[in-house]
């Protein structure tokens, strides 16, 4: 394991993770909303948003799968010494992280079991920009309606269709946070 | 990292093995300076799952967690160290993990002779002393002589 | 049904300050130190390890005296307490055949390699009460002998070798982990196995005791009992190799079970088996009976509806943090519930009357 992996964890893992909990808590529960968080330096391709959202969620015993040149071995081991999630192919992933062309097809993630919806994998989209723009959002958590830049409407729709299972999307860039949960109404036009 | 060779892997395995059941104040005090250093990982108390074996030699079950406290640290020099340490004191995790870095260096001798031999001898003689004492409660049966009538 | 009721806060703010001064007791007596707790009172540190399922005697003995002395009640304050602690990874499975023994004793082989070590034991006191205790006094030192060369063997080894009982399949299988994934039952060896080693003390001594007069009989020797403290290693992912990050003492019992066969086994004997955090011996005897008899199925034995068969019965009930959780709920504001169960009474009552005072 080289030395560059081992850099780029919290300095205060407990307040940091707190702050970094409390803005993916809020961006999940008020879907459209953009957050920013900080605490985290990933090896690239992986966002600052990427990294503190996985030193954050992630551990020994949540499975994470890393889609196209985010399998790199800079961030495996990054992952390895810092969180410790075992690596996995797609099916098994409690959580996927790469671009969004890269983690297609959905449908190799797990939905979560009838009995246990909340096992669904959480899917982290690696994105170059993130606005309140483009796609319509509509569902509990929105007053009215949001917007915004998903890569695609298309997936989510089908995605939303399987309430109660489903994943669960978390949109990253730089250190930018968005989230659009399987409950989510999703319309509008693509924005790139 | 210079602890990749069989016989230098062995080695790292026992210096980190005593230093994570050592006493933290007995550790502190052979070694009460610690180098320049920079976290990589901050101390982190955390739990480990111990597992046994069912029927002590079958599949494995989880027993129980115990208390661990871990930390990482890179030295001015750039060598890595690493330090997992049984309980919850922070300073003994880092103090673990600095030495376990100043080990890979041109200092490793003379740690090894004024800290961890001391470590290990000491702890040689707690184990020895309790089995001592274990010795003493072994039964001796021996089987009384019947008495016939002479 | 609850509903928020506020208005309680000084209330309850009082009630933790008079907990506090009533935990300290007489301030004109010394103060139990959480050492003296941890070093003197260390069966019921050891008794709160294992049911609050984490190792580690200084917390234990903490909790002890947060709570008064209330085991159970410690118990869940270290369970709470481990829920905030991040999971580092899970250990190798320990080696109890490498165990340096305190005690080692076996009921069913007098002669045996390594021999009857009695250890610490209340077993052979008179059980009268010691008023010298009362006094403060200086303890004799334990006599010593020649230390045993090497690990003692373990008891069932030897019956191996002669195929007269059940081995134990070896494997490396990642064992399911109650504490990560709600139980599922059926629930396979392993999974009872912790759910059992966590349980009440109590609870499981009374279900081996049931096994023992008849509910499920299954008839017992203790094969070994030995207790002692074990080296843990881990797997270090940045190493790439497992170190030693510490050791626990651990009590292990292996019962050895006489078996007439069945269907599916041959005549042979079968065993149980407990495994305990800390000097717990009562409860690894329990537990290993226990053990035993949960395997009714796997060994194709009657089932003769006992409750120590009952995988549910038992492993439903054994947690004393569930039991108490919900038992002691009841005593928390249920004013509504209440309120309309009086209005229902009121009116059966009222129903009842009226057809009697018609009938009259």
């Amino acid at each position: 394991m080289t030395g560059i992996a081992l850099g780029g964890g919290f300095s205060h893992p407990p307040e940091q993770a707190a702050r970094a909990f409390r803005a993916v808590l809020e961006a999940v529960s008020r879907p459209g909303t953009i957050w920013t968080v900080e605490g985290a330096v990933p090896p690239a391709p992986l966002t600052v948003a990427a990294g503190t959202v996985l030193l954050t969620l992630a551990d020994g015993t949540a499975p994470v799968h890393l889609a196209g040149d985010a399998d790199c071995q800079p961030v495996r081991d990054w992952i390895t010494f810092h969180i410790g999630a075992p690596l996995v192919g797609a099916e098994g992933a409690m959580f996927a992280v790469g671009r969004w062309q890269d983690l297609l097809p959905l449908g190799r993630f797990h939905p979560g079991d009838p009995d246990y919806p909340d096992r669904a994998a959480t899917l982290i989209v690696l994105m170059n920009d993130l606005t309140n723009a483009g796609a319509r959002l509509t569902g509990p958590g929105i007053k009215d309606a949001a917007r915004l830049s998903l890569p695609e409407i298309a997936a989510f729709q089908r995605n939303a269709v399987q309430f109660p299972l489903g994943l669960d999307f978390i949109f990253t860039a730089g250190d930018r946070v968005a989230a659009l949960p399987r409950s989510t109404k999703v319309e509008g036009a693509a924005c790139m | 990292m210079n602890a990749d060779s069989p016989t230098d892997q062995t080695a790292r395995r026992d210096w980190m093995s005593a230093l994570a059941k050592a006493d933290p104040a007995r550790l502190a005090a052979l070694m009460p300076e610690l180098p320049a250093l920079e976290p990589l990982r901050p101390p982190e108390i955390g739990a480990v799952m111990v597992r046994g074996r069912v029927g002590a030699t079958g599949a494995p079950f989880n027993l129980g967690e115990m208390t661990v406290t871990r930390c990482s640290v890179r030295l001015a020099d750039g060598t890595v160290g690493h330090g997992y340490v049984q309980g919850r004191d922070q300073a003994h995790a880092m103090r673990a993990a600095a030495l376990d870095a100043l080990m890979q260096t041109d200092q490793a001798e003379r740690l090894q002779t004024t800290v961890l031999d001391v470590l290990v001898a000491e702890a040689d003689v707690a184990r020895v002393q309790r089995a001592e004492k274990a010795a003493a409660t072994k039964v001796d049966f021996f089987t009384m002589v019947r008495g016939e009538d002479a | 049904m609850y509903v928020a009721v506020k208005g309680g806060e000084r209330a309850i703010d009082n009630a933790h300050a008079w907990l506090a001064e009533e935990r300290r007791g007489d301030p004109g007596v010394a103060e139990l130190g959480v050492a003296q707790i941890r070093e003197q009172l260390a069966l019921a540190v050891n008794r709160v390890m294992a049911e609050g399922s984490l190792f580690d005697p200084d917390l234990a003995a903490l909790a002890i005296k947060q709570a008064r002395g209330d085991l159970i009640e410690a118990v869940f304050l270290i369970r709470a307490y481990r829920t905030t602690l991040p999971r580092l990874g899970a250990s190798n499975p320990v080696d109890t055949g490498a165990m340096a023994v305190d005690r080692r004793v076996s009921a069913t082989f007098k002669d045996l390699p390594g021999g009857q070590i009695l250890g610490p034991t209340f077993d052979y006191t008179h059980r009268l009460l010691d008023f010298k205790l009362a006094a403060e006094a200086a303890v004799p030192e334990a006599a010593t002998a020649p230390a045993l060369a090497g690990p003692v063997p373990h008891v069932t080894g030897f019956l191996n070798r002669d195929g007269l009982i059940e081995g134990a399949e070896r494997s490396d299988a990642t064992p399911p982990d109650l504490t990560r994934e709600p139980m599922e039952l059926p629930a396979d060896r392993a999974l009872r196995l912790q759910a059992i080693t966590r349980g009440d003390e109590g609870f499981v001594l009374s279900m081996a005791y049931s096994t023992q007069r008849g509910y499920g009989r299954t008839h017992a020797f203790v094969g070994e009992l030995r207790i002692g403290r074990v080296a843990v290693e881990m797997d270090i992912p940045e190493l790439g190799f497992a170190i030693e990050i510490g050791e626990v003492e651990l009590t292990e019992c292996e019962t050895v079970n006489q078996f007439k066969g069945s269907k599916t086994e041959p005549p042979q004997f079968t065993r149980g088996y407990g495994l305990v955090f800390g000097q717990s011996e009562r409860k690894a005897i329990a537990m290993s009976l226990v053990d035993r008899a949960l395997r009714w199925k796997e060994l194709g034995e009657d089932d003769t509806g006992a409750p120590a068969q009952d995988e549910e019965f038992v492993l439903m009930h054994c947690d004393n943090i569930q039991a108490t959780g919900f038992l002691e709920h009841i005593k928390l504001p249920h004013y509504v519930d209440f309120q309309s169960e009086l209005e229902l009474v009121r009116r059966l009552r009222a129903e009842a009357m009226a057809v009697q005072e018609a009938a009259e």
